[in-house]
């Protein structure tokens, strides 16, 4: 029976300490941030990199900063526009080129167009590959929206908050493209309250799901 | 440039069709075939220039020799932006990207949405569109009727969003003061 108590125990520990976690996450930092934030942004394909680049272009590089990349490894064209747009930062700052963010590969969690079965299985390896690359990064923001490549790092980034490894402060944009129901990704980063806020494009979708935050067209 | 090459230009009206990364032979037999030809020929359009993205399905070239409209091809090419501000019309799968693209340079736009995705979310963003007259919206199967009953002056100017209003949240919500 002590046993069963002190199982009781760890669990009820860990429970609260997720709620804990969550409660902290909803809200804005209390402190002034005073440096500038590590910050991992995940890149998807075609139109949801396209969104993600016009919300770097209006952040300011010297908060966000350093900044890492990933993007699926069969995508080649995302890391590509990325690597464009910090090596022409580098160029107006003057700055050596190597400075630029870091661009990394991640498996996917699923194609276009794959059957959620097989998906079950390339998720597994997509998590591993994630951990991986979250315990070297282990960012202090993570951006990103849309593709599924995003929920296994999400997932680990709340695990770590809640093991207190790292603080991440996550931010979800829900692609334009979604006009009455959030993605998959939004839906799962909504529901389980692993994004500390999720941005929407269209006012229905706000009215659809009151925790989001209504923030006009990017595009 | 020579006069005559001038005056070839001037002639000269693109219809630019794009799949983006995609697959969408659906697409491309709807453009290829005689009747979307004939439509295109008919409104004036002289080249229909067409890039196949992953699809397996090869147009049928044509020089355009016989008056007829111009059918050229390729797969894929880094300078996609060059080739939709040249185009007349643009005729795009459902992606944003290649969406957006469009709109911002001002160019008349029809989406088909490809039907054969799993998840077909990508016809809400074109119907939303579509509602506000930003663009026509069509299905493979109905592309020659939308073409042939679109008034491409109906179609409103698109004003480009923003992305400041997302920064601002995210700064604030870190603790940067904002500027």
């Amino acid at each position: 029976s002590a046993i069963i108590s002190s199982v009781i125990f760890v669990i009820t520990l860990i429970l609260v300490r997720v709620l804990f976690v969550i409660y902290c996450s909803s809200r804005p930092m209390s402190r002034r941030a005073q440096k500038p934030v590590s910050t991992l942004i995940i890149l998807g394909s075609g139109g949801h990199t396209a969104e993600m680049l016009d919300l770097l272009a209006v952040l300011q590089k010297d908060r966000f900063y350093p900044r890492f990349y990933i993007a699926a490894a069969t995508d080649n064209m995302s890391l590509q526009k990325a690597e464009l747009l910090e090596n022409s930062l580098a160029a107006e700052n003057g700055t050596p080129i190597t400075n630029a963010g870091k661009f990394m590969k991640i498996y996917r969690s699923r194609e276009v167009g794959q059957s959620y079965i097989t998906s079950i299985w390339t998720t597994l390896v997509a998590m591993l590959h994630a951990l991986w690359l979250m315990i070297k990064i282990r960012p202090e923001v993570i951006l990103c929206n849309g593709p599924g490549t995003c929920i296994p790092i999400c997932a680990i980034a709340f695990v770590f908050k809640v093991l207190g490894i790292r603080w991440s402060s996550i931010f979800y944009v829900e692609s334009i493209a979604r006009v009455r129901r959030l993605s998959l990704s939004g839906l799962l980063l909504y529901k389980l309250r692993i994004a500390d806020q999720l941005f929407v494009q269209w006012p229905r979708l706000q009215q659809q799901y009151p925790r989001a935050i209504y923030v006009g067209r990017l595009m | 440039m020579g006069d005559r090459e001038e005056e070839e230009e001037g002639r000269r009206r693109v219809v630019f069709v794009t799949v983006g990364t995609t697959r969408f032979d659906a697409l491309v037999s709807a453009v290829d075939s005689e009747n979307v030809r004939k439509v295109l020929a008919a409104k004036g359009y002289t080249h229909l220039l067409i890039q196949l993205g992953r699809g397996s399905y090869l147009p049928t070239k044509s020089d355009g020799d016989d008056g007829s409209l111009a059918v050229d091809y390729f797969t894929f090419s880094s300078s996609i932006a060059d080739y939709l501000r040249s185009a007349s019309l643009v005729i795009s799968h459902a992606g944003s990207g290649s969406i957006f693209e469009t709109l911002r340079l001002c160019k008349p736009l029809v989406v088909v949405v490809n039907e054969d995705l799993m998840d077909n979310h990508q016809s809400e963003l074109a119907e939303e569109l579509a509602e506000r007259k930003h663009l026509y919206y069509a299905r493979p199967q109905n592309l020659y009727q939308t073409l042939a009953d679109m008034d491409l002056n109906t179609l409103l100017p698109y004003s480009p969003g923003d992305a400041t209003p997302v920064a601002k949240h995210i700064n604030r919500f870190l603790g940067f003061p904002d500027d």
